[in-house]
């Protein structure tokens, strides 16, 4: 009996061949491990991007490591993730349970936040540009005081109007994520709580909160880690300043590789990004805790 | 959401951001690779007040020449910087670099990128002859030709706007004290005293040279793009450091100069629009100016003059910097057809009278002889002769600094300076950083 029994699960468990994973497996290390490789190596020499590649041992990693900008960079990075989040998460949270809702005027609204989705980082980085000029933009035009601010000039700042920027074109992304995560949620939970007198704070924090889980996971994560990839936007709204204020270290990586042609510090800042990528990625996975199989539904 | 496809998330995301580190390593060009084997020369420009010139003259060597026919791309100056360089790293460069001389064409040659061009110009002295020889120096690294000048002159100059001058009773400064005197008059009647488009950066730097050249003449830079070490101690460095760091505690630069962008044209709105009194800028602002403030340019509005002297200066009043011109380097990667066409144009197409006059009409002074009759003919005349004789009179005419020294360097200095406008650091800390990396 007890052979039977796992012969049973053995091909229960077998799935689909593993083979179908080839093809995703020879892309993946085509485009990101076979060029992460290149990058450690290069970590590891002293390019020009024209002349030939010198291997020069630590000299990079210590350029890097001993240059205060890379110092900054870090802190612009950890401070732009960490309001990133607490901006983003409450909003699009919200709005996602707010457009899950099935009334008529909702799902019109939904359409409305979701348009920022559509459009391109450079693109969006322009108009705020533009709005945001200190000369030309929309508070010297409109002659409103509180709009007349040197938004993108003023080192204290700018890293909350790129914050802000940031979170105008994502909200939207992560509200979808959410709306999808509502949307799952059976209606016979609700239904439950209303008869047993529950009010819609508490179905929200005892039902959809609990519920939304591994959405909230899921959400964070790609917030998180993708705030160490913002580059386009901040690159075109700021270039990085005023000075350093807004230079994250993406931008850190591509000024220092593709306007000063130090290849080999710019690989060393891509390895240091890479490994706090993949640790941050790590981290919010184990927050889901350890028996991420269980059940959610349990009762429903 | 079960564990796998969290896992399949976060490798994606992880991915994602090593994108932005690993595309750009493999970016190639739109034009180099594909063509190199039909033998149709590659030629990347750039956009701005060249562009329809440059347009005009490739077409008609193509139109006349169809066996050796020029592929013409044109890029943004700060985006192409960045791609030629990667681009030739990577031999997928165009066969015509674009370039502005010094050392970051020095950085060509090293690299063994750009062809020696001296028997080419000793069995064509045709073309030699044609330059005017203070231009045609910076295209020689150790004694040998590798660029040649292919558009006009752009020395750096102070801009006015007259109607605000005569608006607040002033006149242009003539001296240091001057300008000092004259910003809070501006302020006081609500305009900005200078535009500056900060952001770019390199509008900041041509204050840190004038002001060093005016104090300390062109030896002090002249030991600096030589490598001497500390040439940035150079008392004339500190001095005009202080001196920006006045200026802009004295209000000088416009309200949130250090996000308006240059590339965009944006300083020079601030000047036609009146919202800001002065600004110094390159020689080809004036025809980008021509083209959008038609008006405020052909009605006599907008002043020119030469930077302002500094009390006790060393240098030589009529000393410039700028850009002598813009060079072509041909590519030493390129197949001897490419070559061949490349030096082809370069010999007959290039300068043609159609060109010179095309130039001269967009408002730009050619950096060819015998052209002084065309010029005072033009409805430009006022500021084509002004910087014609600017740049033959000039007994120096220094390099921008970000193109004479290699390209570590000038990221360096222009990232500090910038900080200077920001008062984020003292003289004292630019001149220490910037001796850490003479020889880079």
């Amino acid at each position: 009996m007890a052979a039977d029994s796992s012969i049973r699960r053995a091909a229960r468990d077998a799935g689909p061949s593993g083979w179908l994973a080839l093809p995703a497996l020879v892309f993946f290390l085509v485009f990101a491990v076979v060029p992460l490789a290149g990058v450690v190596f290069l970590s590891f020499t002293s390019w020009d991007g024209l002349r030939e590649i010198r291997l020069d041992g630590l000299s990079s990693w210590a350029t890097v490591l001993t240059d205060p900008v890379t110092g900054n960079a870090l802190l612009v990075t950890a401070k732009i993730m960490f309001f990133s989040f607490m901006v983003q998460a409450p909003i699009s949270l919200l709005l996602g349970v707010f457009t899950a809702g099935g009334q008529k005027y909702r799902a019109a609204l939904a359409v409305l936040y979701f348009l920022p989705l559509l459009l391109s980082s450079a693109a969006v980085a322009i108009a705020f540009k533009a709005l945001l000029d200190p000369n030309f933009g929309l508070g010297p035009g409109l002659q409103v005081p509180f709009l007349i601010q040197d938004w993108l000039g003023n080192s204290d700042l700018v890293l909350f109007v790129v914050v802000f920027v940031i979170a105008w074109q994502f909200v939207p992304f992560h509200t979808l994520i959410y709306q999808g995560g509502v949307r799952q949620i059976p209606t016979s939970l609700y239904e439950a709580a209303e008869i047993d007198g529950a009010g819609r704070v508490r179905q929200f924090l005892n039902i959809t909160l609990p519920q939304l889980k591994y959405t909230i996971i899921t959400s964070s994560t790609l917030m998180v880690v993708g705030s160490l990839a913002y580059f386009d936007l901040i690159f075109v709204l700021t270039g990085g300043g005023p000075g350093y204020s807004t230079r994250l270290l993406p931008l850190h990586m591509y000024l220092t590789g593709f306007k000063a042609n130090d290849m080999g510090a710019a690989s060393a800042l891509g390895v240091i990004l890479i490994v706090i990528g993949l640790g941050l990625a790590l981290l919010l996975q184990r927050l889901g805790g350890k028996n991420r199989n269980a059940s959610q539904l349990e009762g429903a | 959401m079960n564990t796998r496809k969290l896992r399949t998330a976060a490798l994606a995301i992880s991915a994602a951001a090593l994108s932005v580190s690993l595309a750009a390593c493999g970016s190639s060009g739109p034009a180099g690779s594909s063509s190199a084997s039909s033998g149709t020369a590659t030629m990347w420009g750039l956009t701005g007040g060249n562009q329809p010139v440059l347009q005009k003259s490739v077409a008609a060597w193509n139109s006349a020449h169809t066996d050796q026919t020029i592929k013409l791309d044109f890029f943004a100056n700060d985006a192409f910087k960045t791609k030629v360089r990667t681009a030739v790293g990577a031999g997928e460069g165009p066969t015509f670099i674009y370039g502005w001389g010094g050392g970051v064409l020095k950085s060509y040659v090293d690299a063994g990128q750009a062809e020696d061009l001296s028997a080419f110009i000793k069995e064509n002295p045709e073309v030699k002859d044609r330059y005017l020889p203070s231009v045609l120096k910076n295209g020689e690294i150790n004694g040998k030709t590798y660029a040649l000048p292919n558009n006009n002159v752009q020395p750096v100059v102070l801009y006015y706007n007259k109607e605000v001058f005569d608006k607040v009773g002033a006149q242009a400064p003539k001296t240091w004290d001057d300008v000092m005197a004259l910003v809070p008059k501006f302020k006081e009647a609500g305009i900005a005293p200078f535009s500056l488009g900060g952001q770019s950066k390199w509008p900041d730097l041509m204050w840190l040279e004038y002001l060093v050249e005016r104090i300390g003449g062109p030896e002090v830079f002249a030991n600096i793009a030589a490598n001497k070490p500390n040439a940035w101690s150079d008392p004339a460095v500190g001095q005009a450091l202080t001196k920006i760091q006045e200026l802009v505690n004295a209000g000088g630069f416009i309200n949130g100069f250090s996000s308006i962008a240059a590339d965009s044209n944006a300083d020079q709105a601030l000047l036609y629009t009146g919202k800001a009194a002065m600004v110094l800028q390159g020689g080809w602002i004036y025809q980008g100016m021509k083209k959008d403030a038609a008006d405020f340019v052909s009605s006599g509005k907008l002043g020119f003059t030469t930077f302002p002297t500094v009390a006790g200066g060393k240098g030589d009043p009529a000393n410039i910097v700028g850009n002598p011109s813009n060079f072509w380097s041909i590519s030493a990667k390129a197949t001897d057809e490419q070559k061949k066409a490349a030096l082809n144009y370069v010999k007959d197409g290039m300068f043609t009278d159609a060109d010179t006059d095309a130039l001269i009409s967009s408002g730009a002074v050619p950096v060819v002889n015998g052209i002084e009759g065309k010029l005072a003919a033009s409805p430009d005349k006022d500021f084509l002769t002004f910087v014609y004789g600017l740049a033959k009179g000039a007994p120096s005419f220094t390099l921008s600094w970000d193109q004479a020294l290699s390209p570590a360097q000038g990221d360096a200095m222009l990232s500090n300076l910038e900080q200077i406008f920001l008062k984020k650091i003292t003289p004292e800390q630019f001149v220490s950083t910037m001796n850490a990396t003479i020889g880079k």
